[in-house]
């Protein structure tokens, strides 16, 4: 086992990056549902619009981290702004995927009972349609989640802090520890949130 | 700034076009690598129960840890340079490769199996003549996402000095120019978008009769 020389002496530090770290993918990912969650709605009944969406959505997807967040360097600068912009923007596609369907998975004849009784569209979509999908929303969280908590680590190239700073740190200084604290960390986290997410997932579907 | 920055393609061609081909080298040799690794070892556990638990369960402990992480490691490990980030990429790419393919071919339709068994066939020539041509489309999908996820990967190879086109964009940063951080991630985008978009289309028209069928 190797040797821990550097991590005991700096707790605070460590634990400071993966606070920073956490805010940064949980604010990313927020940030991303709520548009996710309009786009969705608006979407989900006009399959048109949906796939123009779903084809600017899958472009930012698949456009690597690094370079979108070097795309938005010559607007916002360097620092957190470019990067909750960034991190949020890619887990968009994922988020939006989910939301859609799941609201696309509610059953005619629930819907038909929610306009007989007198639901209007709006009490219909927060009673009805969207504890319905919530299960398959909170799978689309949890992938989206685990997805930026990863490329979250890209951000401190761009002064966004996190834990990709003390991996950057540990290239820089060729020091095998700070890489592995790193790089485990954010692992250990990715795997925290997949975990809990899906049993909240497995206790909604129960609930349901 | 897009000017600026298409001007200086223009003038600096020889450099442009070199951190291109170390781009497209280097992503090409590791999907290559991944590819061989990944779908003879998808074929070798399918029917093994225990072993399949646990490369599965490793490949997806292998997935949370970050891409800029494993380029990392690569640097104590084997230095600085191609190679070492040839073999992080390898890496990065055997995770969608090896689940698709693995899942493809677990989850082919049973009643081709059972047929298949019916006929007389062995073990083996039900992998052969009925696994692996139904579970192509699973594992062309496979290999479009680890084709994308390397070219994303590269892109932070000039962390661990590999090279390619993220090195503008690294200059780019550490110089604050504005349009040299262009000459990186513009074509990276380009070039990642073609990929898909390429790859996307071979998709639809090997595989669209078979996967409606």
């Amino acid at each position: 086992m190797m040797q821990l020389n550097w991590a005991p002496k700096n707790i605070p530090e460590i634990l400071a990056a993966t606070w920073q770290h956490l805010v940064l993918s949980v604010s990313s990912v927020l940030i991303g549902l709520v548009i996710a969650l309009v786009l969705g709605i608006i979407c989900a009944r006009r399959p048109r619009f949906y796939a123009v969406v779903l084809t600017i959505t899958g472009i930012i997807f698949v456009i690597p981290s690094l370079a979108l967040f070097a795309l938005l360097i010559p607007w916002l600068g360097l620092g957190t702004k470019p990067a909750l912009v960034g991190l949020s923007s890619y887990c968009l596609l994922i988020l939006l995927r989910n939301v859609v369907t799941g609201l696309r998975g509610v059953p005619a004849d629930v819907l038909d009972a929610a306009d007989g009784m007198g639901y209007s569209g709006w009490q219909r979509l927060v009673r009805i349609e969207l504890p319905l999908a919530l299960p398959l929303i909170v799978s689309g969280i949890r992938i989206a989640l685990v997805t930026v908590i990863g490329i979250a680590t890209v951000a401190a190239f761009i002064d966004g802090g996190g834990l990709g700073t003390i991996i950057l740190m540990g290239i820089d200084q060729s020091y095998t520890e700070k890489i592995l604290v790193g790089g485990i960390l954010t692992a250990l986290m990715a795997t925290f949130f997949d975990l809990v997410l899906s049993q909240a997932e497995k206790a909604l579907v129960r609930w349901r | 700034m897009l000017i600026t920055a298409f001007n200086w393609i223009v003038n600096n061609q020889p450099e442009f076009l070199r951190a291109l081909g170390q781009h497209l080298v280097m992503s090409g040799v590791s999907l290559a690598f991944a590819l061989a690794i990944g779908l003879p070892l998808a074929v070798l556990i399918i029917n093994r129960g225990g072993l399949a638990f646990t490369v599965i369960n490793s490949i997806n402990a292998l997935r949370t840890i970050p891409s800029l992480a494993i380029l990392a490691i690569m640097m104590p490990l084997l230095g600085i340079g191609l190679w070492p980030s040839i073999v992080a990429l390898t890496v990065l790419a055997l995770p969608p490769i090896l689940l698709n393919a693995f899942i493809g071919l677990r989850d082919v339709d049973p009643d081709a199996v059972e047929a298949a068994i019916g006929m007389g066939m062995s073990r083996g020539q039900v992998l052969r003549k009925i696994r692996i041509p139904l579970a192509a489309p699973a594992m062309f999908a496979g290999a479009r996402t680890a084709a994308v996820q390397v070219l994303a990967g590269a892109t932070l190879a000039p962390f661990i000095g590999g090279g390619g086109l993220g090195d503008f964009i690294a200059v780019g940063i550490s110089m604050m120019d504005m349009s040299r951080l262009l000459v990186g991630a513009v074509p990276i985008a380009i070039l990642a978008l073609a990929t898909e978009f390429t790859l996307g289309l071979v998709e639809k028209v090997f595989f669209a009769e078979r996967t409606s069928a």
